[in-house]
């Protein structure tokens, strides 16, 4: 008897077949669909992206935040800046919107590094309050009453629509693969060993402070795609709107109800929580009172979220982590 | 002599920030739980007064409302946060601040985005003149005095007392502790029950001071936050010191121009934390 190691499941030789039909299914999908319907996959792609990445940050990178609204709000006023303001076309404000976010997040890292645990998550926070009261000051981006997005003034509502679709698509894809990629590398095993023990992992040669700011910028960029994606399906940008906690609210949720630490539960949560809001949009701010009640019972009951507890931690998609079988040998 | 009167209305501000923090300071001393509740239960305690007060007398209201605070903090601790701190560091974090998010909605649910205040007659709008050109409020100086003898208040309880040793030795070392004896989760129970009594109080005085609404939460747990980091982790006067110095930064900032009062409080806080990130009291003993 000897031990095997092995990253895959049996069930991961499914995935990229499975993955790429989705894939597919779902870059036809516009021309089948009423543009209402792609509006709301635009949703839902946007809380994968935002799910994802707070879920690399926290249940992979350890660094739990409450104030990656932030980012996401740099990413919409970015985009609204290039395009309205520099007149550059969507993508290269996008690009130039993401790329200027993970620029900020380096020296804004520099500051919340110096806290820890939950004051960090604290930390981040008042950063998010700090970026919208200086937003609210700069007139040219609209003060405190917003701004409008013209960039889309002279194309029709179908093509706009179905263009702000493939990118989201196009986004989600990136992310996901990049998560994927990334926790496969190097990094992320040293995310991982910070983030089950930061001291160990210093130990053992890990740079934790470079590793934990590479993934803290990275994960800026992700929400600021977000945040652009946001921008180009709302056409408006208001400072109270895209800088609000809710946001934290409701990524945290989906990743906690999902499954914290696997790339599978955040999709799970998001898709769980689409339903959910579409159901409950009705009711207001009970609404937000209903997540919070389940997150609790959640994180207390089902540590592991939805994922692990349909998988009991056996199945894996996206393989990240290492499983050890028995296998008898001759 | 604008900037004197800017300087003092700061201080006593920073009396009200200082309350607003001890609670949060010392329920992360004992158990390193970060409530990111804190200040939507401080509003809550705001809200529950305008309710009492309602049908009676507006100190016999607070004197109910601040044990009902205390219950509550106990209650929450010994059923939920308990549990989730067994759980990991991750556990305490995101339930108190689904807590944040539940109180929050709630209180808009019942009480609507309209901003109210808690009616204090005579004392709300009387005030004591030093000079020509300065004078302090009552209600200012009153939560001033009180944020002082709270954090003295602490403070004692903390060095004198039976339970206050029982406290900060679960604080040192919660193995250690239980294996003399002491019941670590009563204990979280009481420091959470008193961290909910501190905030109870500073929300009441809060919302004599000024207008508030459900979305003021967050702004009063930001502002404990700063307090707690600039005076330095686990520093009951650091906390004190702290908010003083925060409130005299937004106020000499308010004075330069109305909009820019808190953004120099933010400020003020991210240069401690850059510059002297231990905070101006660094940890002594008793916390």
């Amino acid at each position: 008897m000897s031990n095997v190691i092995k990253r895959s499941s049996k069930f991961t030789y499914f995935t990229i077949p499975v993955f790429v039909i989705i894939l597919i299914g779902l870059y036809v999908l516009p021309s089948k669909l009423d543009f209402s319907y792609q509006i709301k996959f635009v949703d839902l792609f946007v809380l994968i992206i935002i799910a994802t990445m707070w879920n690399l940050l926290a249940g992979f990178g350890g660094l739990v935040s409450v104030g990656q609204q932030a980012f996401i709000g740099i990413g919409a006023y970015s985009l609204v800046f290039f395009t309205d303001l520099k007149g550059q076309s969507v993508i290269v404000a996008m690009v130039c919107a993401v790329i200027f976010s993970g620029l900020v997040a380096i020296p804004l890292s520099f500051i919340v590094f110096r806290l820890k645990g939950g004051y960090f998550a604290i930390g981040t926070w008042v950063l998010a309050e700090i970026i919208k009261l200086i937003i609210v000051q700069i007139q040219s981006l609209g003060g405190g009453a917003g701004i409008s997005l013209g960039a889309f003034a002279e194309i029709g509502r179908a093509d706009r629509i179905k263009m702000v679709y493939l990118l989201a698509l196009a986004v989600s894809v990136v992310i996901l693969l990049g998560t994927f990629l990334l926790m496969r590398s190097r990094l992320g095993l040293a995310l991982t060993a910070i983030r089950d023990d930061a001291t160990a992992a210093g130990t053992l040669g890990v740079n934790v402070s470079l590793a934990q700011r590479t993934v803290f910028v990275v994960v800026a960029m992700g929400f600021a795609a977000a945040g652009s994606l946001i921008a180009l399906t709302n056409l408006r940008v208001q400072p109270d709107d895209i800088f609000s906690v809710n946001y934290s609210a409701i990524m945290i949720f989906i990743v906690v109800v999902g499954g914290l630490g696997t790339i599978e539960g955040p999709i799970l949560g998001a898709i769980l929580f689409f339903f959910l809001q579409e159901r409950l949009r009705d009711y207001g701010s009970i609404y937000l009172i209903i997540l919070g009640v389940v997150a609790i019972l959640s994180v207390l009951l089902a540590p592991r979220g939805l994922w692990g507890l349909i998988t009991r931690d056996k199945v894996s998609l996206f393989p990240t982590r290492y499983f050890i079988s028995k296998k008898r040998e001759g | 002599m604008i900037w004197t009167n800017a300087i003092l209305q700061g201080l006593l501000v920073g009396g009200l920030y200082a309350l607003l923090a001890s609670g949060l300071s010392l329920v992360f001393g004992v158990m390193r739980i970060v409530n990111l509740g804190h200040g939507d239960f401080s509003i809550l305690a705001a809200y529950l007064v305008l309710i009492v007060a309602g049908h009676s007398n507006l100190w016999l209201g607070t004197i109910a409302v601040l044990p009902i605070m205390a219950l509550l903090g106990y209650a929450l601790q010994r059923s939920l946060l308990n549990r989730a701190l067994s759980l990991g560091v991750l556990s305490p974090l995101l339930i108190t601040f689904a807590f944040s998010i539940i109180l929050q909605n709630a209180l808009l649910k019942i009480f609507s985005s309209d901003t109210r205040s808690i009616q204090t007659e005579s004392l709300g709008s009387a005030s004591l003149k030093i000079t020509e050109s300065i004078s302090v409020g009552y209600l200012p100086l009153i939560t001033f005095f009180v944020g002082v003898i709270l954090t003295l208040t602490l403070h004692v309880f903390l060095t004198r007392t039976q339970l206050g040793r029982a406290m900060r030795a679960t604080s040192d070392d919660p193995t250690a502790a239980e294996l003399i004896g002491i019941n670590n989760r009563h204990i979280y129970g009481l420091a959470t029950g008193i961290g909910l009594f501190a905030a109870g109080i500073a929300g009441i005085l809060f919302g004599m001071r000024t207008q508030f609404s459900p979305s003021l939460g967050p702004v009063a747990l930001i502002f404990a936050f700063e307090a707690v980091i600039i005076g330095g982790l686990g520093s009951l006067w650091g906390t004190l010191v702290g908010g003083i110095v925060l409130g005299i930064g937004q106020s000499i900032g308010a004075q330069i121009n109305p909009a820019f009062g808190v953004l120099a409080g933010h400020l003020v806080f991210i240069t401690i934390l850059l510059f002297k990130p231990q905070g101006l009291l660094s940890k002594q003993r008793g916390t």
